[in-house]
């Protein structure tokens, strides 16, 4: 396996991550037949033998035909391949188990519309696109995060059956891109350590649960509180309330707090959880971990680098 | 990191757009052969495909699988009952038929598409069995196109019909370069493989081996070429091309036979081989399912694969089952006179008891003679003509459209009451006169004259010149040829068919057409088909060895073909790649202008970034060289205006050629 996997790297020419722009140069684009194509050659051959049996001279003259076409075909699968150029383009963060988005950007710096072009990571879903002539377009390729820390795609592969379906031709690029993966935010947390922060004496009542600010699309992680159910009656997307409290309570959460009990992984789920909690009632919270800590405050600035904080704890 | 299997195709459902461009192209690759399978199985295609387009149009589900496994079934059952075996051509054609419709109905996924097309262009294939026309092979690219852009239909994208044809064809058009090497440099193979099953050249027609004067009351003549031939020199005159075919010996009363002798081999007369005044020609046979090859009289050669028979017919081996070519030699007129063998008893042979009238008619004239001056050898000639003054003298008449004569006497019937008929009536009255009078005869059926076409010079033997003439035996001359028709109408022999016959007799289209500029062009139409026939579908081992060495190759064997062939499949398949790789992308003139400018301002260490539109780079480039603010500014209004805007026209083009080549850079220090 190792020696395959060798093989394959040296054959594709995969070296790891790559600068942007790749151009798939005619030299990284592989062809073959598909099944399909075997088994057009298959009649191809059955039909030659009919020709010469029956002494067909325009049974010849058709299979040639078809021979001669199954050769161009090579070339237009070839082609509709060949130059593309593959950029990187954003990676929203996701919480682990949700689906990461991987957005590539192809241009076709030719004269000639591309088509039914197919793309997908190693482990990820394929999906199917079209590009036109001289233009850009951004295809978002999902693939699942199952843990939290840096998401590499890895190898992608483009491939194309264009236009007969007889030939396949793709080639592997590796697009130098990560996305960040949040840790899983714990099902069933324990009530917010309020009391824990000790010396703000808030109480619940004051925490800016009141005051409705507006509306916010709405994460996976929100909590189904505060999802704004009146807007999804009226078919709106959904939304989520925001609040803020004139008289914001601080809430520290912190990494030492934590059961002993509780392992890494679910002690950062909690912690997940509990800053979701804080960051949707509009709390001004800290977080303490081993060796990095962030002062209370209730920005989104301060919600995103609470959040990778936790992602890359220990990675 | 574990090796992964290549994934297979996934499963795709077959869209709307997919399943309409399969359905359209299923009856353009049913249509050709649709004439040449059982009537059931045309009906079932016609109806099953209405239901697919209805299906299709009403958004409706595919027919349940039990259905199509019973309709399947009873498919099956119909072939094995119509044919009695699934082998063979016929009923290996109503079979894909069969599967084409029944996968039309049945299918879903992409993959049910491919096996759709892939059925289709078998079929298509097939028909080529049946006939090879131009007409066909026309009807065939075209019937390419429309499969092959179904084919692409099912790669997933969204082209328009009017882009998915162009495609189809253009692709097409590139295979063509390789079709036309294959074609010219595949070792052919003289077919078969194995044994053609029985059916494979059912319903050929041309000469029979029965002559039955007077059971048909209408002659149809067919316009359908018999053969073509190509001399070497002039084509001698029309009234000795009499191109022999099956020689008749037994007649019952009624109908003339070949009889049931085995064709014996004439022995070679060397003195035949060094006459010089033969004609050499070549004949293009078209099939006629029989063993004889038709030749000038006398032949004096027979081609490979054939002999000449002790009376003079040229029979191939094979029954000839395609178009076939051979190049003959004739000596027109007369043979000399070679070992005179007496005639075998055969040729005198007739039932006692009928045509009363004419036995006596002969006797007479045997005794009147007998007693005359010129008794013996002499007075054999004399009666031969005395018939064809009969002929002449009394009131005959040639024509397509003689009364039906009924049973035991008709030759009787003939010679004394209707007197109206065309060639067979005359040869087969003559030939049995001669035998009552005791001189040996024989009719001798065949072709003759022909037509000159003009365009390519070869002369067109037509199924409507076929004839029927007699031979008779004379003791110092042998076998002498006898045409009674000439007598009763001279001009079918000089002038063709059409000119024997009276005002009012019904012709076929073209043997009667008067219209010039029809005739003209129907030889043209017909030298293509000739040509056709000739270079395309005549396109054997032999033909083959022989353009190729014309065409400059020394040894044209299997191994310097398939050099050959793979060289310039390669030297296309590089220019394929070329094509591939190489494609320039055509600038507009305005891009190619505006090229211009980057490359210059480039040299200035102004290099147009890939991302900057024209207004930004106007203004950085401004910004370095203040100097150049008013024409950069013109030239990007102007270019934004022919690229993006309304500008259009050559004025403004010229304006910012003039503008870009006046821009004046200093060199930067």
């Amino acid at each position: 396996m190792q020696a395959v996997s060798a093989f394959k790297r040296w054959l594709f020419r995969l070296h790891g991550p790559e600068a942007a722009p790749i151009v798939l140069g005619q030299r990284r684009v592989y062809v073959l037949p598909t099944r399909a194509g075997l088994a057009y050659a298959v009649s191809l051959g059955v039909m030659l033998i009919g020709a010469i049996n029956y002494n067909l001279s325009l049974g010849y003259a058709l299979v040639f035909l078809l021979a001669g076409l199954g050769l161009v075909t090579i070339f237009h699968t070839f082609r509709n391949l060949a130059r593309i150029e593959i950029s990187p383009g954003r990676v929203e963060p996701v919480f682990a188990g949700e689906t990461a988005h991987f957005d590539i950007q192809l241009r076709n710096p030719g004269k000639q519309a591309r088509h039914a072009l197919r793309l997908h990571f190693v482990d990820g879903e394929t999906v199917s696109t079209d590009l036109p002539p001289d233009a850009v377009t951004l295809v978002p390729l999902p693939l699942p995060a199952r843990e939290r820390g840096w998401l590499r795609p890895g190898r992608l592969t483009l491939e194309t059956r264009y236009p007969l379906c007889l030939i396949r031709a793709w080639s592997y690029v590796e697009p130098d891109m990560r996305g960040l993966v949040y840790p899983r935010p714990e099902t069933a947390p324990p009530p917010l350590p309020l009391s824990a922060s000790g010396d703000s004496g808030g109480s619940r009542s004051g925490a800016g649960n009141e005051d409705f600010s507006g509306l916010r699309a709405h994460r996976p992680a929100d909590s189904p509180h505060h999802v704004a159910w009146k807007a999804v009656a009226r078919e709106q997307p959904l939304l989520v309330k925001q609040f803020t409290g004139a008289n914001t309570a601080q809430v520290w959460l912190d990494w030492d707090a934590l059961p002993a009990a509780l392992g890494v992984e679910a002690g950062l789920s909690r912690l997940t959880r509990w800053l979701l909690d804080a960051h949707a009632e509009g709390l001004a919270y800290g977080l303490k971990l081993p060796g990095k800590t962030l002062p209370p405050d209730h920005s989104p600035r301060q919600f995103e680098d609470c959040l990778e904080a936790l992602a890359l704890h220990g990675r | 990191m574990a090796a992964k299997h290549k994934k297979s195709p996934p499963a795709h459902p077959l869209t709307r757009s997919q399943q309409a461009w399969l359905i359209a192209s299923a009856p353009l690759t049913v249509a050709p052969g649709i004439a040449y399978v059982p009537g059931w199985l045309a009906a079932s295609v016609g109806i099953a495909l209405l239901w697919r387009a209805v299906l299709w149009w009403r958004h409706a589900a595919a027919p349940p699988r039990w259905l199509l496994n019973a309709l399947a079934l009873a498919g099956c059952v119909g072939v094995f009952l119509s044919f009695r075996h699934f082998f063979g051509k016929d009923p290996g054609v109503a079979l894909l038929i069969l599967f084409l419709w029944l996968k039309l109905l049945e299918m879903r996924q992409a993959r049910d598409g491919l096996v759709v097309v892939f059925l289709s262009y078998f079929l298509l294939f097939t028909h080529f069995m049946e006939a090879q026309g131009l007409g066909l092979a026309g009807f065939t690219v075209l019937a390419l196109v429309v499969v092959t852009a179904a084919l692409s239909s099912l790669a997933q994208t969204r082209q328009s019909v009017a882009a998915r044809l162009r495609l189809s064809a253009l692709m097409l058009a590139q295979a063509a370069p390789f079709m036309l090497i294959l074609f010219l440099l595949f070792p052919r193979v003289q077919g078969p493989l194995w044994g053609m099953p029985r059916d494979a050249y059912s319903g050929m027609s041309g000469l029979s081996d029965v002559m039955e004067p007077g059971s048909i009351s209408n002659l149809s003549l067919s316009g359908a070429v018999a053969f073509r031939v190509r001399f070497e020199g002039d084509i001698p005159p029309r009234h000795s091309l009499y191109w022999r075919g099956p020689v008749l010996r037994q007649f019952d009363g009624r109908a003339w036979r070949a009889g049931f002798q085995r064709p014996i081999r004439r022995p070679q007369d060397p003195q035949e081989m060094t006459l010089t005044d033969s004609v050499r020609y070549t004949v293009t046979l078209e099939p006629h399912n029989r063993h004889w090859l038709f030749a000038l009289e006398m032949p004096l050669t027979a081609p490979a694969d054939a002999i000449i028979s002790n009376d003079y017919q040229v029979l191939s081996k094979q029954p000839i089952r395609s178009r076939i070519r051979y190049d003959m030699q004739s000596r027109l007129n007369a043979l000399p006179q070679t070992g005179a063998a007496p005639a075998p008893r055969t040729d005198l042979a007739l039932r006692p008891g009928n045509n009363p009238r004419t036995r006596a008619l002969l006797e007479n004239w045997r005794r009147e003679l007998n007693t005359g001056a010129d008794a013996g050898a002499n007075a054999d000639e004399a009666i031969v003509h005395r018939m064809l003054d009969y002929f002449r003298r009394e009131s005959f008449f040639y024509t397509l459209t003689p009364p039906l004569l009924d049973g035991r006497h008709s030759v009787d019937q003939f010679l004394f009451e209707t007197r109206r008929g065309f060639c067979e009536h005359y040869a087969s009255a003559f030939v049995f006169a001669m035998r009552t009078a005791g001189i040996p005869a024989r009719v001798v059926t065949g072709y003759q004259g022909g037509e000159r076409n003009p365009v390519d010079g070869y002369l067109i033997v037509r199924q409507s010149d076929a004839h029927a003439w007699a031979e008779v035996w004379l003791a110092e001359r042998g076998w002498v040829r006898v045409d009674p028709t000439a007598a009763v109408a001279p001009s079918r022999i000089e002038a063709g068919i059409a000119s024997a016959l009276a005002e009012g007799e019904p012709l076929p289209f073209m043997i009667g057409a008067d219209l010039d500029w029809l005739r003209a062009m129907y030889f043209r139409w017909d030298a293509v088909t000739n040509g056709w026939n000739q270079w395309v579908l005549g396109y054997d081992t032999l033909r083959q060895r022989e353009t190729l060495s014309r065409l400059g190759m020394r040894q044209p064997n299997w191994k310097s073909m398939t050099t050959a062939m793979a060289v310039l499949c390669g030297l296309l398949l590089l220019g394929l790649t070329f094509w591939a790789l190489h494609k320039r992308a055509r600038l507009t003139p305005v891009l190619r202008a505006w090229n211009r400018l980057s490359r210059r301002l480039k040299r200035a260490g102004l290099a147009r970034q890939d991302w900057e539109g024209p207004a930004d780079y106007a203004i950085r480039v401004t910004q370095a060289r203040p100097e150049l603010a008013r024409p950069m500014a013109d030239i990007a209004s102007l270019y934004i205006g022919l690229r993006y805007g309304k500008l259009d026209g050559q004025k403004p083009l010229d304006e910012l050629r003039r503008l870009i080549a006046g821009l004046k850079i200093a060199r930067q220090r």
